[in-house]
This record gives structure tokens, C-alpha cells and sequence, in this order.
């Protein structure tokens, strides 16, 4: 089990919700594979089950949802695990970064406090002094100047983007061997976007991590991840490799997603709300696609 | 933060001076004749007439108005000679039936009025959140289900009603508590207290349910904020996620609702106090009612309005200490 | 109530709003809503155990209130009649028999002292409660609406003069001047000037919530499209918000429905409410404190029909608006 070379191995994944009108699949039978230091996409419009499909792999779907399949992280199995044991996984060796960075932290307690605590729920024994110490140490990871100082603010007082960036610097100061990123860059202004998902690679280069990325953009996937998963109504409707993907698209509805990013012809681009930062990231978007193809 | 401080008791201050005005304009513009309404229904013309010249009904309204306030500041006279009475420097008004200035009346009873109204709070605040915690721990279940039929019965009781089935049953039928005489606490500390259990079970179980509901609603609302799912996802145990993440956010404006129905209570408790017999500044305005001593109406409502905008207030500078948002901000 | 030309509207906003999947659905059913969700919230309203016993209740109370003088003339005895053989005078005045002297003669038994039947006067008490209550609930929700939606959507001065009055109206001692005003008052047309002080300060808790609906409703896309299709301030308002605003104003009218009686009671207990010898629940209740150790079934019936009346428009009240929460929700 544990010579088993996959990062993670996600089987037949089922997240299933009682309705009024019967059970409701929001994933479907989906199966996802990333190996160690691996970046995975999953891209669908919002109500297509990508979120749900992050927050199953956690097994932190809803108290109503039935999650069924099989999601193994290096070989082991999470469906089923015991809620202490999977508390010991949550954070520590899977962390997660979620959308909206402002209500993701809460607003009562410094960002240097959330930061410890989620260090020393792993790290049992650890001082409040050495957990600052790694809280700072986070924060400057995350290029977030003057961490010392920072560490002693509160959510509010951050902008978005270094908002998204502390959420990082949380997940990243108990060292997870995957990140998972639901939508990190949607609440933010088009230049923030591109430094997150600039940090994102960094991160990646340096510590390789792997890395799951949830989005509705692709031009946003196929800057950071070398394979594709395309979701829609729950189900996977297309996979491949970011470039194949993007040449040559086989499924109706990933022709319809990539005709969403606009490209610097397209005039009427800004009327298509998928994408707000038309122009900007269109050419960056073809060059780190076939940048991200080869060594992966 | 002083700026922020000092702009709400401005309007603090503005509020009172409105409640002063409305309250002014009410007795003495729109009464047909307010020398008639202060007087009462044990009057003599002799007295009316004492009291018309007393006051300067025959004054513009403006100015009786700016001598009610200055008096509130200064204290005031009430006509001269052999006939005058004198107002000390809280000046809310003189009443003309038991010969006592408003503000006098009002400090012999709050002491009583604070004791109704703290018992009951204390007791309320347990059973509020004790309610409407185990509620959302439970959510759904029987005792959830129970605990929101319960809140709903108990809010919908009106209080003279209750407090008259609590005396039938407990004083009359069971006799488990002794008939409320009035004691003081030095002489039969025992008697004193069994006098309040009853007006304070009244005056709790209204809130306490509604107490209960909000924290309720609070806790799982708080419980789907996105900010509990990241301390789920940081591998927080469940008991930390509740205590640290969830109690706080949840728990904190209940503070704010706290300081107003307290304050409301301080000279608000007319119904209990009258019918459990409680000296307090309650159960005054209400014998006031009654008698029609209209000063002492006044001078509680100014009271009341004094007693809910410094609440108002309190409850800010309260905030500002535990909602991180606020304190930096302002 | 849904005319076609809502229906248009709503169809248009979905055609324009293909933007976010979340909202152009929503907008789309918005118009359609209003005529669906009618019905089904009814029909979820009609399973709800609690809901119907609590409507069962106020219907029947509203006939009893409209049907008052045709039950009196079938039991006997008008509200204003004594009955001197049904009090012992050697016993101060207590009603002959068991449970206050409830039986044939007397269904609900007599008044001690004055011999006036209960039944008749619980009867013609409905009529005032209900009548009271439901006509603040109409001002209220009138003046609520009305100037909420006028701060809402036209925003800048005139938001800024309604919410400065919302504020000061919620900061004032409502309760305590309320007294203050109806004791100084003329006590000739009490229950219209009850009506009217109920609902001077009981607007604002609607306006604001409408205030901030209208608001966002105000944004949204089918009411930018009837804007840019040339509709009036008067016409948006009215036919694309207002009815979207429907459930919300139902819930929180019915809401307030119990509030409302309690107040009429409370007033007219302590004195200052609706004026002898017209019969109130809150009067008959506050006359009974003097008999409650003896006579426990004098306070017994008006605080049973008093509390059942209240409990009924609260549970009303809370299974509809959860009834909506989970009807928007979806």
C-alpha cells in the first residue's frame, strides 16, 4: 500500500444529497489520479460538482450528503476513516485554500493566531512562542511583508489578495504533500489574480507540493496544471493534458468552456462574464500552456 | 476610537433631548389643560392654580420647554414666596400630589427596580444560552423540536398572566413560597429573596425563550459560515471548531440585544412590579398611571430613554472591545 | 396577482442574465414565484400540524368577534348587565358556585362583585383585541412598506431622513411613552389612538427589512430591464418589487400580529388602554388581580383565551416564515 506511487486516487466518487424529489448525485462516479508533485485542474461552471468533489475528498461534504466510492491518498483509504483519523489528515498532509479569502478567515482572532492553531492541532507539544515563529516564517513565505507585524492583525485589516495569501501561508505551514485551491483567484482583481497563482507555482516549484486547482477559468488551469479534468452536472466529461485539451477539445461542452476565454480579437470578449481579465491573460494563457506540456 | 465614542454620544444625546421634547410636547401641548393633568384627581382650583403659575403654563411652549431642560442641569424653583418649591439639580419634574421631587421618587426605587432586574437577567442569559446552544447541538432532534415548542409557548405568555398562575399555584395552592411582604434585606435577608424569585421567573421567561431562539439561530448560522469549514479543513477538533470558532461569532451580538432589554428593564418592569407588589420605579409609573400624577410619568419615561441610550452606548464601547472589526475601524 | 406583464419581465431578465447560473434562474422564477410560492406555501403551510390548530384558533376568535351579539343573545346576558343573584354578597361579592359560577346560567361564569358574565365579556374582548391588533398590523404594515420601499429605491435624502427616524423611533422608550402619551391623552377614542401609537412605533422593525430587500431588489437585473424598457419609479416599484416582497411582508406582518395584542392587553391593564366599562382581555385580567386567590377562574379564562391567541399568531407566524426561508432556500 504504501509503495503505491499515486499522490491521489480518487475512485467512482459519489457525493449524493436527499432531496424532496428524491436523491440528487452532485458527483458523479468521478475518478480523479495525481502523482506526487502532480497539478491537476478540474474546471467546470459553478453547479458542476467541483467544489463539492473538493470538499469530498476532505470528507467534509455536508452532514446530509452520502459520499460513497474511494479517494485514497498514498495508497490510503479516506471514505470510511474514522473522524479522528481523518482530522490528523485534514490540514496536515491535505490542506486546502478556499474562494472567498474574507469569509474563509474569521474575523474575530489575528491571522497569526489562525495560522498557529492550524500547526499545532498537528504538532502537539509545540509552544505558542515556536508556533508564532512558524506563523512568521509562513507569512513570509507568502511574500507578506513585515510579517512580524502582520502576524498580530485581524482578516480585515489585509486586502484580498494578501487575504488569499495568508489563507496559503495557513495551509502551507504544516508542510501537506497536497494543496487543494477551490477557486483562489475568483474574488480577487485581475493583477492579485495573476500573483496568487504566480505564488501557487512557486509554492509548487519549491517545496512540490501537489496541487488540485478548482476553477471555472481555464485559462487559469493551464497556467499552473499539466492535466485537465473538465466537470459538468457532476459527471467528468473530458480529461487529457492541458495542451491536448486545448487543441483539440473532444467534448461539446469544453469547446464551449474554452470558446468563454476571450482572446485579444475577440471584440465583443468582455460581454462574456467567464472571464473578466480578457485580454490580459489570453497570450499568457497559450504560453504556459505549451510552457507546462513537456517536463510536468 | 475617541472620535468614534464621542460621535455616539452626541447622537446619544440628541436622542435624549428628543425623547425631552416629544415627552414635553405630549403633556403640555397636546393636553387640553395640563394644570388640570398635573394636579391629578384629588385637586382643589387653589391648587391648580398654584401650579399653572408654578410652572409658567402661560408661557410660549419654547420657553417652558428651555426651563424644563436647563432645570435638568441646574435644578429649578417652582414659583416664589411661601408657595415655592424647590427642585434639586437632576430636576425631571415635581410632583404636586405627594409633594417630592421626580428625581428623589425615582432614586428611593431603582436600587429595587436593579434587583428585579438583574435576577431576572442572570437567569435569563443561563437559560437563554444554555437553551439555544444545546438546541443547535442538537438541531432536529426531539429535544430540539421540544426546546422550539417550549420557547414558543413561553413568549407567548403575557407576564401578568403568568405571574397570576405562578402566585395561584406556588403561593395559594402549593405554598411552597411565602405571600411577597415588603422587608428589608437586613432585617429578613430569606423573605427579601423569596419576594423576588417569582418577578424574576416572570420578567426571565419571556426573554430566556426568545434568548434561546437567537442563539440558537446565531449558533447554526454561524455554523455555515465559511470560516468553520477552514477550521474543519485545518484538522481543528470538533470541541475547538465549537468553542473558538462558532461560540464566539455566534455569542457576541447577543451582547448588543443584551444591554437594551436590560436597560429597558431598569424602569420598564410596570407590569411585574405592580402585581407582585415591588416598590420599584416601575410599579411607580404605573401607580402614577392610575392616579394620573403626570411628572412622574414624564420623569420615567425620561428616565427610560436616559436608561436605554446609555445602554445604547455602553453596548458600543462593549463591542468595540470584543469585535475586532469595530475597533480598528472606527 | 401575476399579470402577464410580470411574467414578460421576468423572461426578459432570463434571457439577459445569462451571467451567473445561480441568479438568472432565480430571476426567472421570481415573477412566477409570487403566484406559485402562494400556493405552495400553502400547501406546505396545510400540513403543518401546529400552523393549522394556531389558524384554526384566530378563526375561530374572529367570528366569535364578529358573531359577539348574536352569542350573547343566544348565552343571555350582555356584557354590561350585573347580575346580582349570581354574587353572594356575604362573601364580598363572590360568584355563586364552583369555577368562578360557570354553568348553564353563566357558561364562562360571573365577574366577582359586579356579577357581570365572562362570557359576554370575553366575547366582546375579542372583538377589541382582534380589531385593535389587526389595524395596527395594517397601519404598521402600510407606513412600513410604504416608507420602506421609498428608502430603499430612492436611496440618498430621503433613505437618509426614513432610517434617521427608524433609528430614533427604535432608541426611544416605545412602551413607557406610549403610556405617557395615553394617559395624558383624552381618554374619548382610546382604541384609535391606540391603533394609531402601536403603529407609530412599530413601523420601522418592517421598513428596515423591506428598506434593505428593495434595495438589493433594486439591483437586480429584471428590474434594470424594466427600467431600461422606460417603466416608471412608480410602476417598478410597484409591480416588480413590491410583489417580491410579498412573503417577507406576510411573514412579518403575521409576525407582529401577537406583539400587537399583547401590547392592547398590556395598555389596557395597566390602565391606559381601552376604557371601561368596554370590555378588553388585558382590562378583565388586570381587574382579576384583586380576586386571583380566591377566584383563580376570573383570571383563568381571559389569560387562557389571551395567551391562546397570542400563541397562535406566534406559531403562525413561525412555521410560515420557515415554511418561506425553506421555499427560498431552494
Amino acid at each position: 500500500m504504501t509503495t503505491d506511487p499515486m499522490l491521489l486516487e480518487v475512485r467512482d466518487l459519489t457525493v449524493t444529497f436527499p432531496t424532496p424529489r428524491g436523491p440528487l448525485d452532485a458527483v458523479k462516479s468521478l475518478d480523479l489520479d495525481l502523482e506526487p508533485g502532480g497539478a491537476l485542474g478540474i474546471v467546470g461552471e459553478s453547479g458542476s460538482g467541483k467544489s463539492m468533489t473538493s470538499l469530498a475528498i476532505m470528507g467534509l461534504q455536508p452532514r446530509a450528503a452520502r459520499r460513497t466510492g474511494s479517494v485514497r491518498l498514498r495508497g490510503r483509504e479516506l471514505v470510511g476513516m474514522s473522524e479522528a483519523d481523518l482530522r490528523r489528515v485534514r490540514g496536515d498532509r491535505v490542506a486546502m485554500v478556499f474562494q472567498d479569502p474574507l469569509s474563509s478567515l474569521n474575523p474575530y482572532y489575528t491571522v497569526g493566531l489562525q495560522i498557529e492553531e492550524a500547526y499545532r492541532a498537528h504538532r502537539p507539544g509545540v509552544t505558542r512562542r515556536a508556533a508564532r515563529k512558524i506563523a512568521i516564517a509562513a507569512l513570509e513565505r507568502v511574500h507578506i511583508r513585515d510579517a512580524a507585524v502582520r502576524v498580530n492583525h485581524y482578516p480585515h485589516q489585509f486586502s484580498g489578495g494578501m487575504r488569499q495569501r495568508v489563507m496559503i501561508a495557513m495551509a502551507l505551514s504544516t508542510e501537506p504533500e497536497l494543496l487543494i485551491a477551490d477557486e483562489p483567484t475568483t474574488a480577487l482583481d485581475v493583477t492579485v489574480q495573476a500573483q496568487i497563482l504566480d505564488l501557487l507555482q512557486e509554492i509548487r516549484r519549491e517545496t512540490g507540493t501537489g496541487l488540485v486547482l478548482i476553477t471555472h477559468d481555464l485559462a487559469v488551469v493551464s497556467e499552473i496544471t499539466d492535466h485537465i479534468v473538465v466537470m459538468k452536472d457532476g459527471v467528468c466529461v473530458e480529461r487529457g493534458a492541458v495542451e491536448q485539451i486545448f487543441t483539440d477539445p473532444r467534448h461539446p461542452y469544453t469547446q464551449a468552456l474554452l470558446d468563454a476565454v476571450p482572446r485579444i480579437d475577440d471584440e465583443i470578449g468582455e460581454l462574456r462574464a467567464v472571464v473578466p481579465d480578457a485580454a490580459t491573460t489570453s497570450p499568457a494563457t497559450e504560453n504556459t500552456a505549451t510552457e507546462n506540456g513537456g517536463p510536468a | 476610537m475617541p472620535r468614534f465614542l464621542l460621535t455616539r454620544v452626541s447622537s446619544g444625546l440628541m436622542v435624549l433631548l428628543l425623547v425631552c421634547l416629544f415627552t414635553y410636547l405630549v403633556f403640555f401641548a397636546l393636553s387640553p389643560d395640563p394644570a388640570v393633568q398635573i394636579c391629578g384627581k384629588n385637586c382643589t382650583p387653589e391648587l391648580i392654580d398654584q401650579i399653572r403659575g408654578n410652572l409658567g403654563l402661560d408661557q410660549p411652549f419654547w420657553t417652558q420647554f428651555f426651563l424644563f431642560v436647563v432645570g435638568i442641569f441646574a435644578g429649578r424653583t417652582y414659583g416664589d414666596g411661601a408657595g415655592a418649591v424647590e427642585c434639586a439639580a437632576p430636576c425631571l419634574g415635581y410632583s404636586f400630589q405627594s409633594s417630592q421631587a421626580v428625581w428623589d421618587m425615582i432614586v428611593q426605587r431603582l436600587p429595587v427596580s436593579a434587583t428585579v432586574a438583574i435576577g431576572a437577567a442572570v437567569l435569563w442569559l443561563l437559560a437563554g444560552l444554555v437553551g439555544g446552544l444545546l438546541s443547535a447541538v442538537k438541531e432536529g432532534t426531539f429535544l430540539d423540536r421540544f426546546t422550539t415548542g417550549l420557547t414558543l409557548t413561553s413568549m407567548s405568555i403575557p407576564n401578568y398572566v403568568l405571574a397570576l398562575v405562578l402566585q395561584y399555584v406556588l403561593v395559594v395552592q402549593l405554598q411552597w413560597l411565602p405571600f411577597p411582604q415588603a422587608v428589608r434585606f437586613a432585617d429578613d435577608p430569606v423573605q427579601w429573596f423569596l419576594n423576588f424569585v417569582m418577578p424574576w421567573m416572570v420578567l426571565a421567561i419571556g426573554y430566556a425563550a426568545a434568548y434561546t431562539r437567537l442563539t440558537r439561530a446565531n449558533v447554526l448560522d454561524v455554523l455555515r459560515e465559511n470560516y468553520v469549514r477552514t477550521a474543519y479543513a485545518k484538522g481543528l477538533p470538533q470541541s475547538l471548531v465549537w468553542r473558538r470558532h462558532a461560540l464566539r461569532p455566534a455569542l457576541t451580538p447577543i451582547v448588543t440585544i443584551f444591554g437594551m432589554d436590560f436597560a429597558g428593564l431598569l424602569g420598564g418592569a410596570l407590569i411585574t412590579e405592580t402585581v407582585f407588589g415591588i416598590n420599584g420605579v416601575g410599579k411607580m409609573a404605573a401607580d402614577s398611571i392610575a392616579r394620573n400624577d403626570q411628572p412622574v410619568i414624564m420623569g420615567v419615561t425620561l428616565l427610560a430613554g436616559f436608561l436605554v441610550v446609555v445602554g445604547n452606548m455602553v453596548v458600543d464601547v462593549v463591542y468595540t472591545a470584543i469585535d475586532p472589526r469595530v475597533r480598528v475601524n472606527a | 396577482m401575476t399579470s402577464p406583464q410580470t411574467d414578460l419581465t421576468a423572461a426578459t431578465a432570463g434571457g439577459a442574465g445569462a451571467d451567473d447560473t445561480a441568479e438568472a434562474p432565480a430571476a426567472t422564477q421570481a415573477a412566477g414565484a409570487v403566484q406559485a410560492g402562494a400556493g405552495g406555501t400553502w400547501q406546505a403551510l396545510r400540513r403543518d400540524v401546529g400552523a393549522m390548530l394556531g389558524l384554526g384558533y384566530i378563526v375561530l376568535v374572529t367570528l366569535v368577534a364578529i358573531f359577539a351579539p348574536v352569542l350573547t343573545s343566544i348565552s343571555g346576558w350582555t356584557p354590561y348587565e350585573f347580575d346580582q343573584t349570581a354574587i353572594d354578597p356575604n362573601l364580598g361579592g363572590m360568584p355563586i358556585g364552583p369555577w368562578g359560577g360557570m354553568g348553564a346560567e353563566h357558561w364562562l361564569g360571573v365577574e366577582p362583585g359586579s356579577g357581570r358574565d365572562i362570557f359576554a365579556r370575553i366575547v366582546y374582548g375579542a372583538r377589541v383585541s382582534m380589531s385593535i391588533a389587526l389595524s395596527a398590523t395594517l397601519l404598521t404594515t402600510v407606513l412600513g412598506v410604504s416608507l420602506g420601499l421609498l428608502a430603499g429605491y430612492f436611496g440618498g435624502r430621503v433613505d437618509l431622513v426614513v432610517s434617521r427616524v427608524m433609528d430614533f423611533l427604535m432608541a426611544f422608550p416605545a412602551l413607557i411613552f406610549m403610556i405617557a402619551v395615553l394617559s395624558a391623552l383624552p381618554a374619548s377614542n382610546r382604541s384609535t389612538l391606540l391603533v394609531v401609537v402601536i403603529s407609530v412605533f412599530g413601523w420601522p422593525y418592517l421598513a428596515r427589512v423591506v428598506r434593505g430587500q428593495t434595495m438589493s431588489l433594486a439591483q437586480r437585473e429584471f428590474v434594470e430591464a424594466a427600467r431600461a424598457a422606460g417603466a416608471s419609479g412608480a410602476r417598478i416599484v410597484f409591480r416588480e418589487i413590491l410583489p417580491n416582497l410579498r412573503s417577507t411582508i406576510i411573514v412579518m406582518s403575521t409576525l407582529a400580529v401577537p406583539g400587537f395584542i399583547g401590547t392592547e392587553a398590556g395598555l389596557s391593564f395597566l390602565g391606559v388602554g381601552v376604557v371601561p366599562p368596554a370590555p378588553s382581555w388585558g382590562q378583565m385580567i388586570a381587574a382579576s388581580v384583586k380576586w386571583y386567590a380566591v377566584d383563580p377562574a376570573y383570571f383563568l379564562v381571559p389569560g387562557m383565551c389571551l395567551f391562546l391567541l397570542v400563541l397562535a399568531f406566534t406559531v403562525l407566524g413561525d412555521r410560515l416564515r420557515a415554511v418561506v426561508d425553506a421555499q427560498e432556500g431552494r
